[in-house]
């Protein structure tokens, strides 16, 4: 039987007058890629970000990772990794030097650190580049790079792919793939079906802060 | 994974925030040549030598506050360019422990732009510095500094991701730093001797910097995560 990761149960979220989710009731299991399509402005990202525990829910029951996100929305954070459109890099500093930074922050060993840099090919010449002079894929795989080195359970990954070209996105793909065969759980929105059809295991459709399977 | 402590999330973000700085040179390639020219223009304006060395410690504090706001936005832009601000947050880091590493990050950068601006009063206003003056003008720049350190970083974490972050920093800073700018450049012109001062007189002023940087500490430690959380 499946393991539930993140169970959302008649969730309502709203700003000012607006709807952003409207009675969302979604599940998604241990290992799954799922996608969340939609157009923006559909809720997307505000889905993920209060699954990450950045945004307080309204209205209904919550449960990401054993974490009850109406109690305590903080206690999830140090379990989940959220991407959004930016990556979350020092510029300044060397591909090495952020991994360190974030290894620093949680704990981790030099060993976590080159088996994450080398699970995205970062541990080549890479790893010396200062991230203002990689390329956009290149970046994207380096802050994915710190979200294995924070242990992350569960991935949330707020539009992947922009700013990438094709063989960037061929390349997070696969990075994905590999991500979840080592355990992690992915939930990533996008607006582009046929790209989130072909990597999802499993896509819901999100329009209007409705939640509805593909 | 090893339990972390608070000490090593302030050395990693202290390290991180000057490892930064030494690679980007903003400090010596923009802040220093700026606040040496407002040392230098004051000194054209005044075109006085007796009123230069009485108002040396005045004109070296303002010239420091001026260089703050410089050094309180590029330590946040830093952050805040590719929302490595946002991520420490989602990451659930302990933000009191970023404040203090960055709060001692921002003030390390300050003495070091305080040692050359004390130098250049020395040369440029002529003003004099006996060893129980350099004492109290060491410790002054130490207290007034650690202050404005965890100020900076207060009001710069506040401001970080406002709109027309770059005129709402000094807006709000500058009456806020008021007290460290009188207390620190009455301890100064006591060290210097201005005016007849005694360098006696300077230890008063060094308990008032003192209380302003154990409350901006305190409160600033506080405030911080919950600032930048919401």
């Amino acid at each position: 039987m499946s393991t539930p990761i993140m169970s959302l149960k008649n969730v309502t979220m709203q700003f000012g007058g607006v709807k952003a989710l409207d009675d969302v009731s979604i599940h998604v299991n241990k290992g799954e890629i799922c996608a969340l399509i939609g157009p923006n402005g559909a809720g997307k990202t505000t889905l993920l970000r209060a699954c990450a525990g950045l945004l307080p829910i309204n209205r209904g029951d919550a449960r990401v990772l054993n974490c009850d996100l109406r109690l305590d929305r903080y206690a999830v954070r140090t379990k989940v990794g959220l991407l959004g459109h930016a990556n979350g890099l020092f510029q300044d500093l060397t591909v090495a030097e952020n991994m360190s930074f974030w290894s620093r922050l949680v704990g981790a060993s030099a060993q976590d650190v080159a088996q994450a840099m080398s699970v995205m090919g970062l541990a080549d010449r890479l790893s010396e580049t200062r991230v203002a002079n990689l390329s956009a894929g290149q970046r994207r795989r380096c802050a994915l790079a710190t979200l294995i080195v924070r242990r992350a359970q569960l991935w949330l990954l707020d539009e992947p792919h922009a700013g990438l070209d094709t063989q960037g996105r061929d390349e997070l793909d696969r990075t994905l793939r590999s991500a979840r065969e080592a355990g992690a759980t992915v939930v990533f929105a996008s607006h582009e079906i046929d790209r989130a059809q072909k990597l999802a295991t499993r896509c819901l459709t999100v329009s209007g802060g409705v939640v509805s399977e593909s | 994974m090893k339990s972390v402590t608070k000490s090593k999330v302030i050395s990693a973000v202290l390290l991180k925030d000057l490892r930064i700085e030494l690679r980007s040179r903003v400090l010596t390639n923009q802040v220093l040549p700026f606040a040496g020219l407002v040392l230098v223009m004051f000194a054209f304006a005044l075109d006085n030598d007796d009123v230069l060395q009485r108002v040396a410690g005045g004109l070296v504090w303002l010239a420091t506050l001026f260089s703050l706001f410089i050094i309180v936005q590029r330590s946040f832009a830093v952050d805040t360019t590719d929302g490595a601000l946002d991520s420490l947050r989602v990451a659930g880091v302990d933000l009191s422990a970023v404040f203090f590493g960055k709060a001692i990050a921002l003030a390390v950068k300050l003495v070091a732009l305080d040692v050359v601006l004390v130098c250049g009063a020395l040369l440029l206003y002529r003003v004099d510095l006996n060893l129980n003056g350099l004492v109290l003008l060491v410790t002054c720049v130490i207290c007034a500094t650690t202050g404005l350190g965890f100020v900076g970083t207060l009001y710069g974490g506040l401001t970080a991701g406002a709109k027309g972050r770059e005129t709402l920093l000094p807006l709000l800073l500058l009456p806020v730093v008021a007290p460290v700018l009188i207390a620190a450049t009455r301890a100064t012109e006591a060290a210097f001797g201005s005016g007849g001062a005694q360098t006696s007189e300077g230890w008063a002023w060094i308990g008032l910097l003192t209380v302003f940087a154990a409350v901006f500490g305190v409160g600033g430690s506080l405030a911080f995560g919950p600032l930048i959380d919401e």
